[in-house]
């Protein structure tokens, strides 16, 4: 059944939101949105140095993402101006990585793959590394997962919990940095913030709890790759932004909810 | 340490000359404290005076640049921190909230929030809490702890003063039913210092300490609060024998920045 190109997309898709559910609402949580920007950004940096060096796509982007977002990190706990600092880095980034790509024979026509993904080209290669690096993540957050939590709530309640809320942020950026590695070919690096911003703000006005939210989340994302995919082959648009165009019109559709179920 | 009650025991917490700088700035110059066990040791000092920087430094918050600070091995602390600043983007109801980081049990939950004077707020959302709630909802979190000492950094900022005398009033049991050991912050003087068995009165570095008649008389103390500050004690005074704490003559407290100049001349051993 990993034949068809379409079973694999779908699964890529579904198996990339098992970890941007539970990642992406710690993302939302802790005002990390534009961080993801520049991760993700960072990216394609990675696949223009992987290109130029032979080395796999997935372990350039992993490491200019991860490099990235230790830079981010860093900088913020020196006090930096994070609006500004993070604008300039994440598009920095991007434009390094694009103008660095150019120097690299044969990638220029189809550089667009890299920004947008190409989900129905996922071959059996890239969905073990979807499944495995989504596997990864999830296995991450469960196990700091009550850690995690608390020092999103309050570092200084995590601090006298005895957890070191240093650690606990470590951890995001490394699995934000292979949830962008791998994310990549699914839905581009310029979406793959909104893969984990999108469904986990449509998850929150439908959640009592971070826990219902997480799954909430995920489920979303996988019903938006499944019905963005469906999008794409039923008008022949383009996979990858329709995913997060379904997942958007999701959004639109719990806000109006939620507000009702306010009044 | 003359001066310091308690010399035989293993203090739960103590620091020892203790400096901690942030950009450069002393925050804290050479303090040394200790808390025993069972005590209720109340911080005072003005704005800017260091006392959240030497509660967050003896939880281990903040790195000390000079001193050592000590915890006992084991030492469980429940911490009621200044007020949480929770982001509406995560939902999370008081049940789940007292279940970090450590599980506990629904009985145990229930318990915890009956104690707090809140029983049945299980399933409200913490967003949706009043100042008085959420302070109290903080305090049942750190009693799931089982704590051997409290450590609560201004926790009534933001109540009304009903609620603050409440506040302490409740404290006050917890401490009587538990046996933990209490320090506090604060800088409203006239509700809190008769409470505490020790005051220590900051402003970078230990002015003076001892117990809070002994404090408010001691001239680095009134230096720093004026001369008003005996009423304040009676105030507090009044506040805990009555249940209405209505506050008249409040407005001495204000000139709480006024110079103090008068160095390192005294340390601990003054009082």
């Amino acid at each position: 059944m990993f034949d068809d190109f379409l079973v694999r997309a779908v699964l890529a898709g579904v198996g990339l939101s098992l970890a941007t559910g539970p990642l992406g609402s710690f993302v939302v949580w802790r005002r990390m949105a534009y961080f993801g920007d520049a991760t993700s950004h960072a990216a394609i940096l990675g696949v223009a140095l992987a290109l130029a060096t032979d080395l796999p796509v997935v372990i350039g982007t992993m490491v200019v993402a991860l490099a990235m977002a230790v830079t981010v990190a860093t900088l913020a706990a020196k006090g930096w101006a994070m609006d500004t600092t993070l604008g300039v880095l994440a598009h920095a980034a991007l434009a390094f990585g694009l103008v660095a790509v150019s120097f690299v024979p044969g990638v220029r026509t189809d550089l667009s793959a890299w920004l947008f993904g190409d989900i129905l080209a996922v071959s059996q290669m890239d969905l073990a590394l979807v499944w495995g690096g989504a596997l990864v993540v999830v296995c991450l957050l469960v196990w700091r997962w009550q850690g995690l939590l608390t020092a999103t709530l309050n570092e200084d309640l995590a601090h006298a919990s005895g957890l070191n809320p240093d650690r606990e942020r470590l951890i995001l950026t490394i699995a934000l940095a292979i949830v962008v590695a791998v994310a990549i070919k699914v839905v581009g690096a310029l979406l793959i913030a909104a893969m984990l911003i999108v469904p986990a703000a449509a998850a929150r006005g439908l959640s009592r709890n971070p826990e219902g939210m997480a799954v909430m989340a995920t489920l979303i994302g996988a019903a938006s790759a499944v019905g963005g995919l469906g999008l794409s082959l039923w008008q022949d648009t383009p996979a990858g932004p329709s995913i997060i165009v379904v997942a958007s019109l999701i959004f639109a559709a719990s806000t109006a909810f939620g507000r009702r179920m306010k009044h | 340490m003359p001066g310091l009650p308690g010399g035989g025991v293993m203090a739960l917490l103590s620091a020892d000359h203790i400096s901690v700088r942030f950009a450069g700035a002393e925050a804290l110059q050479d303090v040394t404290m200790r808390l025993d066990p069972g005590e209720i040791v109340t911080i005072v000092g003005p704005n800017g005076s260091g006392k959240s920087t030497l509660i967050r430094a003896l939880l281990g918050i903040v790195p000390v640049s000079e001193g050592r600070v000590q915890r006992m091995a084991g030492l469980r602390i429940g911490y009621v921190p200044q007020r949480l600043m929770l982001d509406r983007s995560l939902p999370i109801t008081v049940r789940r909230f007292l279940s970090l980081p450590v599980r506990v049990s629904d009985a145990a939950a229930t318990a915890a929030l009956a104690r707090v004077g809140l029983p049945g707020l299980e399933g409200a959302q913490m967003v949706g809490l009043s100042g008085g709630q959420m302070q109290r909802v903080l305090l049942a979190r750190a009693l799931l702890a089982n704590p051997q000492v409290l450590v609560l950094d201004e926790p009534t900022q933001g109540l009304d003063q009903p609620g603050e005398a409440s506040f302490y009033r409740l404290i006050e049991e917890v401490r009587k039913e538990t046996g933990a050991a209490v320090l506090m912050v604060s800088h409203d003087l006239h509700v809190v210092m008769a409470a505490s068995d020790r005051v220590i009165c900051l402003n970078g570095h230990v002015c003076c300490q001892g117990t809070p008649h002994v404090v408010s008389s001691a001239p680095e103390y009134r230096a720093l609060f004026g001369l008003g500050t005996q009423g304040a004690l009676a105030l507090y005074q009044h506040v805990h024998d009555h249940d209405h704490g209505d506050a008249p003559g409040h407005g001495h407290a204000q000139d709480h920045d006024h110079g103090h100049k008068h160095g390192q001349k005294h340390g601990p051993a003054h009082v």
